[in-house]
């Protein structure tokens, strides 16, 4: 039994402007210990299904259909008080914008104390001393003395520690992390997800990673799922992502990373942008930015397949949401993928897609996986990211 | 230390407005045609225009307006505020009198207006767009639209009348006794009313934009009851503009007690101030509304520690 079991979800946001289905009869699963990636481009419905495992929809959202599954039990059928024991406890969230999640007038102690005295019952000076030592796991230093600062005494990068420690203090099983590094700047960024990564790892947690950042993905994650406009389009595991792509989006992903020194002038991109939920097109909704589009997407919405052998996959680890797997394609998916070296240089000046449309000549070289271009964020998590953390006290 | 300073230096900055508010009454109140010796002469026919000078110049009212100011002004730095003239009684004990009078009623009233408004403003922000909502904001509405002297009369009407449960003037018994609290609620309960629906709707918007914030949904995603959520995480941080506004009603309080004293026959300042309108009594006007006015900056310099207090990011240094 998986950790978390997420099947056939359905949020729908009730707007002005009509109904909104941010969510679209999702499914995935997240096995104990295991870091999984969400990735997809703003307003693809990464965090609301974060929201919704944890049952935090507000109006005018609402979960109209499925289960969540965790440990076994739903959690769409808990009252609204086992739900509250669950939340912060087994599953525990981190923020994406670390100012706005932290309470501006209580200190970063009592914030992280305050869940600690809720699920554990920890008396006052035993959850401070907890959450103190959560301070210093995450690497802030002085803990003791930090305890009592306020967010805003605390820099940017050390705020989003806090936000982790916060998450961390109940010891959950799993932590839902959604673009937790989206705020920060690079170097600050690598070395926050550095220190996740071992936290996770001491405190045996599983880790939802949502991100847009694929590199980010690359760094951590084992298995990853790619959605667009709010359902999967893709399922595998990471390095089956990078290697081989399924869907024509994906590949679309891939390719727009810029690489130090391939050569382009322009960066690639996807073209148009991702459509207003409330009039998603029919069939396929990649289909108008689609370059392999064909009368029969506008049509047909294409379900989740192996893409071996064309059939249903239910919480299976290799799915794409492709007719070319469905056999309703007459024409292939034509595109290769591109796997070369760093030092590679551009033939004859010309931009140099990674992923080559039918009338060019794809190039393959060694060894380097598509656009996993992760060596920025191999650097060491010495706790001193961020010095202004300290001067402002 | 540094709040100390704070406080100092706002003290030190009341003065020039206070000046400014001295300069602009006396100005007005003498735009406004007559002053005491005018009724005075009027009901005593016999007074020649003689004596009539003479009493002017005994009380300084004969020069032109500045040099009137002047000596206002030289006297009250002298700590002589001036004579009720009609009488004839030093403005000082006049006020005193009275002052209590009014500050109980004042806080009385403050207290009903915060008391109706912070849980109804939670209520509202928490079920927004329910039927308690909608309720609320009638109620906010008939609040403000109400006159006061109305609502007042309203309710002498209701519980002193027909339900005989108050008295319908106010007894002659010192401030401190249980019939003259007693008789505090309804005067009370009407100057709290109007303010109580301004700050309701203060609440009910800082709330409810606050509980939009990611603090509010990080503070969820903790599994913290509800009432905590609210209690402890939204509400410190929507106090600060209602601080914002009660200080500011101060004004709209005292300004409530000159009707509301009118009507329910309170024997406070506000009912002075109309005698001493009516009367042109220019020193008791003149004390009047300087006294108001450093209670105004008092509620405002109040609320400017109020802050400091709720938000840790304001700090006065």
């Amino acid at each position: 039994m998986a950790l978390l079991e997420v099947e056939d979800l359905t949020v729908n946001f009730y707007t002005e402007e009509g109904v909104v289905t941010a969510v679209d009869d999702l499914s995935f699963r997240i096995e104990r210990g295991e870091k999984f990636g969400v990735v997809g481009e703003s307003g693809a419905g990464k965090s609301v299904t974060a929201l919704s495992v944890m049952r935090l929809i507000e109006e005018p959202g609402r979960i109209e259909s499925g289960t969540v599954r965790f440990d076994g039990t739903d959690l769409m059928e808990m009252s609204e008080s086992e739900v509250r024991d669950v939340r912060g406890n087994d599953i525990a969230m981190i923020f994406q914008d670390a100012q706005t999640a932290l309470n501006p007038v209580y200190t970063v102690g009592e914030q992280i104390a305050e869940a600690i005295r809720h699920h554990l019952d920890y008396d006052d000076a035993a959850a401070r001393d907890r959450a103190i030592r959560l301070l210093d796991d995450v690497g802030i230093p002085e803990p003791a003395a930090r305890y009592d600062d306020y967010p805003h005494e605390f820099s940017g990068g050390m705020q989003q520690r806090v936000v982790i420690a916060m998450a961390l203090s109940c010891d959950p099983d799993l932590l839902i992390a959604d673009e937790p590094t989206t705020a920060l700047d690079v170097t600050i960024e690598a070395k926050i997800l550095d220190r996740l990564e071992r936290l996770a790892e001491e405190y045996d947690t599983a880790i939802q990673l949502i991100t847009h950042d694929l590199g980010v993905i690359a760094e951590m994650c084992d298995r990853v799922m790619v959605m667009y406009a709010g359902r999967a389009v893709e399922k595998a595991t990471v390095e089956e992502l990078y290697y081989d792509p399924k869907h024509p989006y994906t590949v679309g992903l891939m390719s727009a990373i810029p690489r130090i020194g391939d050569g382009q002038d322009r960066l690639q991109t996807i073209p148009g942008t991702m459509p207003d939920l409330v009039e998603v097109p029919s069939g396929c909704s990649f289909h108008p930015r689609c370059p392999f589009a064909e009368e029969v997407c506008t049509r047909k919405q294409p379900p989740l397949v192996d893409p071996d052998t064309g059939e249903g996959v239910g919480l299976s680890d290799r799915a794409a949401a492709c007719l070319a797997y469905t056999g309703d394609l007459d024409n292939e998916l034509d595109y290769e993928v591109e796997v070369r070296g760093r030092a590679e240089q551009p033939e004859d000046g010309q931009p140099d897609p990674r992923v080559r449309r039918p009338d060019s000549e794809p190039v393959r070289t060694d060894s380097d996986p598509v656009g996993l271009d992760t060596d920025l964020l191999d650097q060491n998590d010495d706790g001193e990211d961020d010095a202004g953390g300290l001067s402002d006290g | 230390m540094s709040l100390r300073r704070f406080i100092a230096v706002r003290v030190a900055a009341t003065i020039p407005i206070l000046f400014g508010v001295s300069v602009l009454t006396f100005a007005l109140v003498h735009l406004t045609p007559g002053d005491p010796i005018d009724q005075m002469v009027a009901l005593n026919p016999q007074i020649s225009p003689a004596e009539e000078a003479a009493i002017r110049a005994r009380y300084g009212l004969d020069g032109p307006v500045w040099q009137q100011y002047l000596t206002w002004m030289s006297n009250v730095l002298q700590g002589n505020l001036g004579t009720v003239i009609s009488v004839d009684q030093p403005v000082l004990p006049y006020i005193m009198a009275r002052l209590p009078e009014t500050i109980a009623l004042g806080l009385f009233g403050w207290a009903i207006a915060l008391l109706i408004s912070i849980p109804t403003g939670i209520y509202a922000a928490v079920n927004k767009d329910t039927l308690g909502d909608d309720l609320s904001r009638v109620f906010a509405l008939s609040g403000i639209s109400l006159p006061n002297f109305w609502l007042g009369l309203m309710l002498i009407l209701v519980f002193a009348l027909w339900l005989d449960l108050w008295p319908v003037l106010a007894p002659d018994k010192p401030l401190l006794s249980a019939e003259m609290l007693w008789y505090l609620v309804l005067p009370g309960v009407t100057i709290g009313t109007a303010s109580s629906a301004t700050l309701m709707r203060v609440m009910r918007s800082s709330m409810a934009e606050e509980m939009n914030k990611e603090y509010v949904t990080a503070a969820r995603a903790k599994g913290l009851p509800e009432r905590t959520v609210v209690l402890k995480h939204v509400l410190r941080n929507s106090l600060i503009s209602v601080t914002t506004i009660a200080a500011f009603l101060t004004a709209s309080i005292f300004a409530g007690a000159v009707v509301v004293e009118q009507v329910f026959a309170w024997p406070g300042l506000g009912r002075a101030f109309v005698g001493a309108i009516i009367g042109r009594e220019v020193d008791l006007i003149m004390a009047i509304t300087l006294f108001t006015g450093v209670t105004i900056i008092l509620a405002n310099l109040l609320a400017d520690i109020m802050y400091a207090v709720l938000d840790p990011r304001i700090r006065y240094d």
